[in-house]
């Protein structure tokens, strides 16, 4: 009952932390209310007139849903690489950082899934996937284990800051015996999620651009690269925004992280091209599409060779010390590596799988204004969900929110 | 358990004992064919029945509304449960909320809930096949005042379904594709098509990508030949594999075949096909009233609805009736040959023992029930 009371008062008091702030503050949550609304009335014209008026089609079944959800498992994965050494490996350093990423993996987590809804024929029958009432086709097909790995991950990433949150609210030490295990179980579970999304398209036959063993490791190298750079970009954000104090050191070290991660990134990637592009058979057709177009059509050329240099030369910059130990530099790269993540994990993984068809049919992809509109939508939630859960967290580990037992 | 298929199976060499498979396994086996059929089937009904059990195993029992609501319950409070925890917001509950009254409403709504909410159609029993069809022809009728003619009939006993092409008889008319569209009640708007018939030149051999699979000139043009490609109901179906529904399978005839009621139209399955095979309603199907074929089976050819997969089922609805696909009736030159595999007497068994047969892809493992061949 007790603490029914605890949790009531902290909805409570956090409610009102999060509708108050300054101008700034209130500026930022109009705006993505704003964009939420849009990309709510794309979605209720996509709902409409069905999925036709999204740029996909027969030839090209996935677009950009399914390209931001793919770039979102990573990034939501990212959280544990600060969960590791923080709980498990007593590195106090990264304390202030993990609340942040953890909260930072919710939100990915909670865009995830609303792609998934978004890119559905049938939103109202999902029911169908719901095991027990449903039928839910699980070991065999590969996307119900993906909704478990998600739905798991959420839970744990969920519950683990809550209850640290809680205890701290309450002004007690969160026990270790209690936390500890589920950042462990957290850290196997990040590269469960992630492996088993690279499978759901490893898996397929039919696709040999994904059919490749290297798909998975090198969505962990790319998730490990992408995640921390947007947990600095935040981070540098939170620090000049609020209280809330953020060494250079915890920064430098996760900027560390990004730079091995990208490091094996890249290497990865030269053997992808080196096995694509040195001899060349059938299968190289798509890496041909995505990097030089195919009978004159090239859509992607454009994102792909964005994506490229700004991968190599964040990459090499952060590799220097002295470069990534100038915070400014550091954030630049962090930006710039993160844009050619999304583009590469995104757009130039999902569209090339399906150019050529599978009869070397070439039909190309462009997603039309209703589709971007939902995107960025699902991205303004994601923001507007992490900034609430930010401002709570830092609140209360500010000492700002706290339990006032009203007897006492 | 590759003892028990019916017909091909990928040959990894590790199963030894098994005779390497030839374009016939029968024959080969002393006649074993005429002598053992009924032993064979039972063992392949075993088979059915124990992949179902592996792989959905209590769910099977369990399934559906009926199921998952224990008897004692009410169904009409069951559907409000379920109406009101899952329906807020997803748009379908519209007739059902309608204010007018009238018994038609009344029963449109009530076939609308019953129909939301029934379970999936491979886990259903036969009386429950025939109420959704029930129900299905009565909405028709009170939408649109005409009748249909809907069956449920099951796959029948030592029936497996294979097709085979003629690639030098085919000349490009594309009736097949015309003929397809119409019995299949394929959506008008987006001239959506199961066959794809490629245009390829001589001399240059099987070049797809070069095909032209979209033409519009007279056939046929000189110097090109001509191959149609469709669903090839693979006996080891990756599409149906990856499904997160099972909203398709592969029924005992061989037939892959789809719940357009139960896919969520994840559109998985179009990713896992190799061959092209299905096809998405991106929005509304539209066919004209008077276009539309009355005959119609729940798995084949009855109205779709938007975002759902759909694709060739080998004309279910006619060809369990003995009938042939009507691409095969359709064809002015005699290139399509369709027929069941565990009939040694049948053509297509004819053909499969005496032409040079392939298939296509046959490196991924796929196992398709369609082959190609020549004069
Ligand atoms: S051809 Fe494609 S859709 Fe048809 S059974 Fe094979 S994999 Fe499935
Ligand atoms: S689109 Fe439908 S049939 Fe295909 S995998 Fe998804 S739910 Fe199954």
């Amino acid at each position: 009952m007790g603490a029914f009371k605890v949790f009531r008062s902290l909805v409570v008091d956090s409610l009102d932390t999060i509708t108050k702030g300054s101008k700034k503050y209130h500026l930022w949550m109009g705006f993505l209310i704003l964009v939420m609304l849009i990309g709510m009335y794309c979605y209720s014209i996509q709902l409409e007139e069905g999925l036709s008026a999204t740029g996909m089609s027969d030839r090209v079944s996935w677009g950009l849903y399914i390209s931001n959800f793919t770039f979102l498992v990573g990034v939501a994965a990212a959280a544990v690489m600060l969960v590791m050494p923080t709980y498990v490996l007593k590195d106090i350093d990264f304390k202030q950082a993990v609340l942040i990423g953890e909260g930072l993996a919710v939100a990915a987590l909670i865009m995830c899934l609303a792609f998934v809804v978004a890119d559905m024929g049938g939103p109202s029958v999902l029911w169908h996937m719901i095991p027990g009432i449903g039928v839910f086709n699980f070991p065999n097909s590969m996307l119900t284990w993906d909704v478990i790995v998600l739905n798991g991950y959420l839970f744990i990433n969920i519950s683990i800051p809550f209850y640290i949150l809680f205890k701290h609210y309450q002004n007690k030490e969160a026990k270790k015996s209690v936390y500890v295990p589920g950042a462990i179980i957290s850290v196997f579970w990040a590269v469960g999620i992630h492996l088993v999304t690279a499978f759901l398209y490893q898996g397929l036959q039919a696709r040999p651009f994904w059919n490749n063993a290297l798909l998975g490791p090198r969505f962990l190298a790319s998730a490990f690269a992408a995640g921390p750079a947007l947990i600095i970009l935040v981070l540098a954000v939170i620090r000049s925004f609020t209280a809330f104090k953020i060494e250079d050191k915890t920064i430098k070290k996760i900027a560390m992280i990004v730079t091995v991660a990208a490091q094996i990134n890249l290497i990865m990637l030269v053997s992808e091209l080196f096995k694509e592009f040195y001899a060349p058979t059938h299968h190289s057709e798509s890496a041909y599409y995505l990097f030089f177009g195919l009978h004159g059509k090239n859509a992607l050329l454009p994102w792909i060779w964005t994506a490229i240099p700004l991968n190599v030369l964040a990459t090499v910059i952060l590799t220097f010390n002295k470069f990534r130990n100038n915070l400014k530099v550091l954030y630049f790269c962090c930006f710039m590596l993160f844009v050619a993540i999304w583009i590469e994990k995104g757009f130039g993984l999902i569209v090339p799988g399906f150019i050529p068809g599978p009869y070397g049919k070439i039909v190309e992809y462009l997603p039309t204004g209703v589709e971007i509109g939902v995107t960025i939508g699902i991205w303004a939630m994601g923001a507007f969900i992490f900034t609430i859960l930010a401002k709570t967290a830092i609140g209360i580990e500010l000492g700002e929110l706290r339990y006032k037992d009203k007897k006492a | 358990m590759s003892d028990n298929k019916k017909w091909f199976s990928l040959d990894l060499g590790l199963n030894n004992k098994k005779e390497s498979s030839g374009s016939c396994g029968c024959g080969k086996s002393e006649g074993s064919c005429n002598s053992s059929p009924k032993e064979e089937e039972l063992s392949a009904d075993e088979f059915y029945e124990a992949a179902i059990n592996a792989s959905i195993g209590e769910e099977r029992h369990r399934d559906g509304f009926e199921q998952v609501f224990d008897v004692k319950m009410d169904r009409r409070s069951a559907f409000k449960k379920l109406t009101a925890s899952l329906l807020i917001g997803a748009g379908a509950v519209t007739t059902s909320c309608s204010v007018t009254t009238g018994s038609d409403t009344k029963e449109k709504a009530q076939i609308g809930w019953e129909e939301q909410f029934k379970g999936n159609y491979k886990l259903m029993t036969d009386e429950e096949k025939q109420g959704t069809i029930n129900r299905l022809m009565r909405s028709y009728e009170l939408r649109t005042d005409k009748k249909i003619n809907m069956t449920a009939e099951n796959a029948a006993e030592d029936v497996l379904f294979g097709y085979a092409f003629n690639i030098s008889k085919c000349q490009g008319y594309m009736n097949c594709v015309s003929a397809c569209v119409e019995e299949n009640n394929q959506d008008r708007n987006s001239e959506m098509q199961y066959i794809r018939i490629h245009e390829m030149k001589d001399g240059e051999g099987f070049k797809f990508d070069k095909a032209d699979d979209n033409y519009y000139h007279e056939v046929p043009a000189e110097g090109h030949f001509y191959m149609g490609t469709q669903c090839f109901h693979c006996d080891n179906p990756p599409c149906v594999e990856v499904c997160p529904v099972q909203a398709t399978w592969k029924e005992e005839d061989g037939l892959v075949v789809i719940d357009y009621d139960w896919c969520v139209g994840c559109r998985y399955c179009m990713a896992a096909c190799p061959y092209d095979g299905r096809r998405f309603n991106w929005s509304k199907p539209e066919v004209p009233e008077n276009e539309v074929n009355k005959n119609q089976h729940y798995l084949g050819n009855r109205m779709r609805k938007k975002g759902v997969m759909e694709k060739c089922t080998f004309c279910v609805q006619r060809t369990r009736k003995g009938k042939n696909p009507a691409c095969v009736e359709a064809c002015p030159t005699g290139a399509r040959i369709f027929g069941n595999l565990l009939d040694p007497n049948s053509t297509i068994r004819w053909v499969l023992e005496n032409k040079k047969v392939f298939r296509l892809k046959e490196d991924l493992g796929t196992e398709p029930k369609f082959w190609y061949f020549m004069d």
